[in-house]
């Protein structure tokens, strides 16, 4: 479907199409990812480029793309092993990836994927390259633990001392307190909460009952469940471990039931919170990988594209008591861009970060008062319709490896736009500090 | 028989409403922004109470606020106030006492869910419920600041601390009277849980987070009623050996005199209020709750007729009105403020300003001048982040309203410059043409200067109109007072603007007219030069300054010198000296010369009248001095040389140049007075004020010393006419 033909025929045979003038139509050819893990189980031995290595590789596999034949790879990824900052360009090398190739790591929280196939989509636009393979990486199973800064400094200060009586007097210098770990901050830094609790207090903000969250906790298992035991999750690859099995599903998946997860305490805020270990997202290790073409070059290349990546915005907002509203504040904004309604969306995915964060963004969403108090809109757009919402699952119950979760977002909704027959699909997650992403996805005509 | 017409009014205090098992009882007093236990408040609530316990359906209640940002502020202090004897206020202490006894031997358990400030009998009230939850929100604070009006927690709370939190806790919070936040006070065992406040959700933050506490407080309801919260916890091993130090008789005995000690040493012995809660707490613990409970409810009474008590009420009142703007709503907001001099004032002024939305400038001639002050800025929100007042992710996006700089640039955006450059004429004029010719037109000018005049100032602009003056006081952040000083031709709009930046400063406001000194550096004077006289008769600082602080001022008067600066002390001796002429002689201005010739400049040079190490509290009398003051011995006359004469030669002096302020239009009335003498100067809170003082005192009293004094001294001690008026006439009185 090309622009410029009558808009009245295009609207009688099928729905329009969001391409525009003079911008390239740009298309998610692929997405792959391992298996999401619980932390600490079978990659626990790994290290983060490992995991970005099996992803790649496995786009490599499924799509025999020629390792010279990409222009850019960018990886997305939160807490950086300080040994492989730019993680990106090591998994790449390790890929088997040209040397020629540059690469590059991004970090925005949980959206940072999402920064990296943007960064590809833009660098597609301006003509730069049109080959780009993004992803996302996170590897919670081993964490940098630093030496406290008083220990740093010491050792640093022994770096430089010339004569041995320095040297022991710095090591003399040593105490207790220097010992003492740093550990990464779990805090969001500029406000000191962690998100636990800023989620807990978002929930009762908007009256989310605990009832709800873990009603919708338990939906996410079960759909995940029905979606694995369909064979629905195809972006997942087997990936042998090396000293291990293989592996090849998702373990964080278990559809309990209500009376189990009403047994929970509260995580976070005692006695009297409502978001607990079950209505919340895992640590999770686990790597994505998509490749993104220009059309015209995947055509080219022979490929049958799977969707066209569309419009997109990042928002951001208050960091203390909107820390995980970014889906409320993105999707009104990224479907006026798109000149699209609520209705016109046929595939939501919206990332889960806790149940109650889910819930209170769908309340945002439908509340014409927060529209027009905190958006300047005159109306609400409204809560997206559950029977086409993270319909496979989803962070909750498939783990969240922070980095890699918006390439798997992408993914899904490509591959359910194809299932489903959908036109339209909508991507939202919120992310640390209090930002957000939304993106527009069409379906590739088959 | 009578109607009782209350019967058929409408309850507007307190209302309720029964949730399955659970009463809501909510309090909001449509009349005022805070609740008080005003005499409607108690009876609806005795009211609601009752009907309450006789509602078979309800199991349990709640107790919370409808208003935002407020729990119950306190009691309604008019109603102590109208009391003529102290046995009226002995017994509304023990009608207070009855009512919260009865809340507390409720068979139905009450939860205070509290949320904004529960001070004094708010937290009495409190207390006496079965169960508290508060808000962690900022304006959340706890506290029994009855002390702070010289009177004691009269209904119940020095019976029921004690056993809350503990014989040392309890004394801290009711002889300080200082506020608790909310984390505080859950670790001190004053409230059972806390509830986070909440962000925008479906509802404005402050009342959906009022009813997300109510939500956990009936759940603390139910819970109770359930025996899933149990009222008895479980004491720790702390707690047991605590416990059993505090079951010593001789311990409890040790803590009473160490208590009593303390306050006599920080009090002077001039307050009774810390004495009687002593006592109070003392009588509840020793010889049982009957005898507490008594001692409580009468010393109540008894405090509440002293002067002390009185004159502490009275500052009260007049700090609230000093925080109101009298002049009305400014044409423009201040929005981007300039100071010049990055000097202890300048950036004390930077200080305060920069954490109120107001971007400001910073600007000096110098970079080291400017490191500096920029590095007190720093330091000052940095310390706050040590006391967990702000996050240093606070401290940094604050800062970034900050802007140092040498220069003019941005300048064209000032809505107010305010000039705090050396205290000479010459440059405050070059000051003043350097910034009109790089200012808006609708800029505002404001000079901090403690002694010019500033119409003087004043007379190198182009537009008087926008010219006012703000003197600060030093250091910028701790001193609450703010005096702005208006010329005639000072518009109403640039003062109105002036008292709004002030009041965002946090500052408490008096607006007074122009002249050397303006009030109270005025007042000062007159006082620091009877001061060097007293030294010259051969009195030593320390003693000196234990006279003045025995009569009530918290720094004495050789330390206040030292804290000003010898060399500011001498520039306004002389400034006023010549402007009013032989009156504001005594001492000799030369003592003050010499001492800073010789470097003696006070605490910034390190010696004053005394000598300061770094690091060191305690000080020495600066031995440099002694020969410097044998040099201008004066020699004492017996007759009025007494150690009360001296202090009555020091007070009368200050009182009756503010007296004259009065009768000269300086002053707009005697309110402003006493709180300018009182924040400014540090004029004994006990006495109230100047004003106050010669109300209490007596001016006929203090027209006879000071025609004592004159016969020795002269002019000195003349009573100016408006305080003669009042001798004559004991009718006449500057406060109601």
């Amino acid at each position: 479907m090309k622009w410029g033909q009558p808009l009245s025929l295009t609207l009688l045979v099928f729905s329009t199409t969001l391409a525009k003038p003079g911008v390239k139509n740009i298309v998610l050819v692929e997405g792959v990812r391992t298996p999401f893990l619980l932390s600490g189980t079978t990659y626990a031995d790994l290290m983060p480029h490992d995991l970005a290595r099996a992803a790649l590789q496995g786009l490599l596999h499924k799509t025999s793309l020629p390792k010279d034949a990409v222009d850019y790879i960018i990886y997305g990824t939160v807490i950086q092993e300080v040994k492989t900052s730019n993680v990106a360009r090591e998994a790449s090398l390790g890929a088997g990836f040209s040397d020629k190739i540059p690469s590059h790591t991004v970090t925005m929280a949980c959206i940072s994927s999402n920064v990296a196939m943007t960064t590809g989509v833009g660098l597609i636009t301006a003509g730069q390259c049109d080959t780009i393979v993004a992803g996302g990486v996170e590897f919670m199973s081993d964490v940098p633990i630093r030496h406290s800064r008083k220990m740093r400094k010491t050792m640093l200060a022994l770096n430089r001392a010339k004569t041995l009586g320095q040297r022991l007097s710095l090591i003399g210098s040593i105490r207790m307190a220097h010992l003492t770990p740093e550990l990464p901050a779990v805090a969001e830094f500029s406000t000191a909460e962690t998100m636990g609790h800023s989620a807990d207090r978002l929930a009762a903000a908007f009256g989310v009952t605990r009832l709800e969250q873990d009603e919708f906790a338990l939906r996410s298992h079960t759909l995940a469940k029905q979606a694995q035991d369909a064979g629905l999750l195809s972006d997942v690859i087997s990936f042998k471990v090396p000293g291990r099995d293989t592996v090849a599903k998702d373990n964080g998946i278990r559809p309990s039931s209500m009376e189990q997860l009403a047994k929970l305490k509260p995580a976070f805020i005692k006695p009297h919170g409502t978001v607990t270990a079950a209505n919340s997202s895992f640590l999770t290790d686990g790597a994505s990988a998509v490749l993104i073409m220009s059309e015209e070059k995947a055509l080219a290349m022979g490929y049958k594209p799977k969707a066209y990546l569309r419009d997109f915005v990042f928002v951001s907002q208050d960091p203390k008591d909107q820390l995980l509203l970014g889906p409320a504040y993105g999707t009104p904004k990224v479907l006026a861009r798109a000149g699209l309604t609520m209705d016109d969306i046929d595939v939501f995915e919206f990332h889960e970060a806790f149940a109650g964060q889910i819930m209170a963004n769908l309340k945002a969403l439908d509340s014409d008062w927060f529209a027009q108090t905190y958006m300047g809109r005159k109306v609400k757009v409204g809560a997206p319709a559950m029977e086409k919402f993270n319909l496979w699952g989803g962070s909750l119950s498939l783990g969240h490896p922070f980095g890699a979760t918006g390439c798997r977002l992408v993914t899904t909704v490509a591959h359910r736009l194809l299932k489903e027959g959908g036109q339209y699909g909508l991507v939202a997650a919120c992310a640390a500090g209090g930002q957000g992403h939304a993106m527009v996805i069409e379906a590739y005509p088959q | 028989s009578s109607f009782d017409l209350s019967f058929f009014l409408a309850r507007t205090h307190v209302n309720y409403e029964v949730k399955e098992d659970v009463a809501v009882i909510r309090m909001n007093d449509p009349n005022s922004k805070v609740n008080t236990l005003s005499v409607r408040m108690q009876n609806e609530m005795i009211e609601v109470f009752n009907e309450v316990l006789a509602n078979d359906a309800v199991h349990s209640a709640v107790l919370i606020s409808s208003k935002p940002g407020c729990f119950i502020a306190g009691a309604d202090i008019n109603m102590i106030q109208a009391c003529n004897t102290s046995e009226e206020v002995t017994k509304l202490s023990q009608e207070g006492q009855k009512m919260f006894e009865r809340i507390e031997k409720s068979p139905k358990p009450i939860v205070a869910a509290i949320n904004g400030s529960c001070l004094g009998g708010g937290l009495e009230f409190a207390i006496a419920c079965q169960y508290r939850v508060a808000t962690k929100s900022k304006k959340t604070v706890l506290g029994t600041p009855e002390v702070m009006l010289g009177l004691l927690p009269g209904a119940g709370g020095t019976q029921r601390l004690p056993k809350m939190v503990g014989i040392p806790g309890a004394f801290d919070m009711m002889l300080t009277g200082r506020n608790i936040k909310a984390d505080k006070a859950k670790k001190m065992g004053l409230v059972h849980q806390l509830v986070d406040p909440l962000g925008p959700g479906l509802k404005s933050p402050e009342e959906r987070t009022i009813e997300y506490l109510e939500e956990v407080a009936i759940q603390c309801a139910r819970g109770i009623v359930h025996k899933k919260i149990l009222l008895t916890k479980k004491k720790g091993m702390m707690q047991k050996v605590q416990d059993y130090v505090m079951g010593i008789a001789f311990v409890r005995q040790q803590i009473y005199k160490n208590v009593n000690g303390k306050v006599m040493k920080m009090s002077k012995g001039l307050y009774p209020a810390p004495l009687k809660i002593i006592e109070s707490v003392k009588a509840g613990l020793e010889q049982g709750p009957d005898s507490g409970y008594l001692a409580e409810a009468q010393n109540f009474g008894k405090l509440a007729m002293t002067s002390e008590s009185n004159a502490l009420i009275g500052l009260y009142h007049g700090q609230v009105a000093c925080k109101k703007n009298r002049f009305g709503v400014p044409e423009r907001p201040v929005k981007n403020l300039a100071i010049l001099g990055a000097g202890l004032m300048g950036a004390g002024i930077a200080q305060v300003t920069v954490d109120k939305g107001i971007h400001t400038v910073l600007k000096d001639t110098t970079v080291e001048g400017l490191s500096r002050g920029q590095q007190q800025v720093y330091k000052g929100l940095n310390d706050k982040i040590k006391k967990k007042a702000i996050t240093s992710f606070e401290r940094d996006s604050t800062l970034s309203s900050l802007t140092g700089q040498l220069d003019y640039s941005g300048f064209e955006k000032a809505d107010m410059v305010i000039e705090a450059v050396f205290e000479d004429i010459n440059i405050k004029h070059r000051v003043i043409k350097e910034v009109e010719a790089v200012i808006p037109p609708h800029c505002i000018f404001a000079t901090n200067t403690s002694a010019l005049p500033i119409k003087d100032i004043a007379a190198a602009s182009m537009r008087p109109e926008k010219v006012i003056g703000m003197h600060y006081f030093s250091p910028v952040d701790k001193m609450q007072l703010l005096e702005i000083i208006t010329t005639d031709k000072t518009s109403k709009d640039t003062t109105a603007s002036a008292v709004a930046v002030g009041l965002k400063q946090g500052k408490v406001i008096i607006v007074v007219g122009d002249g050397p000194g303006f009030y109270t550096t005025r007042c000062l004077a007159p006082m620091l030069a009877e001061a060097v006289r007293v030294l010259q008769e051969g009195v030593n600082p320390k003693k000196l300054d234990a006279l003045t602080t025995g009569f009530g001022f918290p720094v004495g008067a050789a330390t206040l010198a030292d804290e000003v600066g010898i060399d500011v002390a001498a520039h306004v001796a002389e400034d006023l000296g010549k402007a009013f002429g032989s009156r504001f002689g005594g001492g000799n201005v030369d003592v003050l010369k010499t001492m800073v010739e010789r470097g003696f400049k006070g605490r910034k040079s390190g010696k004053g009248c005394y000598v300061y190490t770094p690091g060191l509290k305690s000080k020495d009398v600066n031995p440099d001095i002694d020969d410097l003051l044998e040099k201008f011995k004066l020699t004492p006359n017996p007759s009025v040389s007494s150690d009360s004469d001296v202090q009555y030669r020091l007070v009368s002096r200050f009182v009756n140049e503010a007296v004259m302020c009065l009768q000269e239009g300086i002053l707009n009335g005697p309110v402003e007075g006493d709180i300018g003498a009182v924040f400014g100067l540090g004029f004994p809170p006990c006495l109230g004020g100047p004003f106050r003082f010669v109300d209490t005192f007596g001016a006929d009293k203090l027209v006879e010393k000071m025609r004592r004094y004159e016969e020795v001294y002269g002019n000195h001690f003349t009573p100016c006419q408006l305080l003669l008026d009042h001798a004559k006439d004991s009718n006449k009185r500057f406060h109601k």
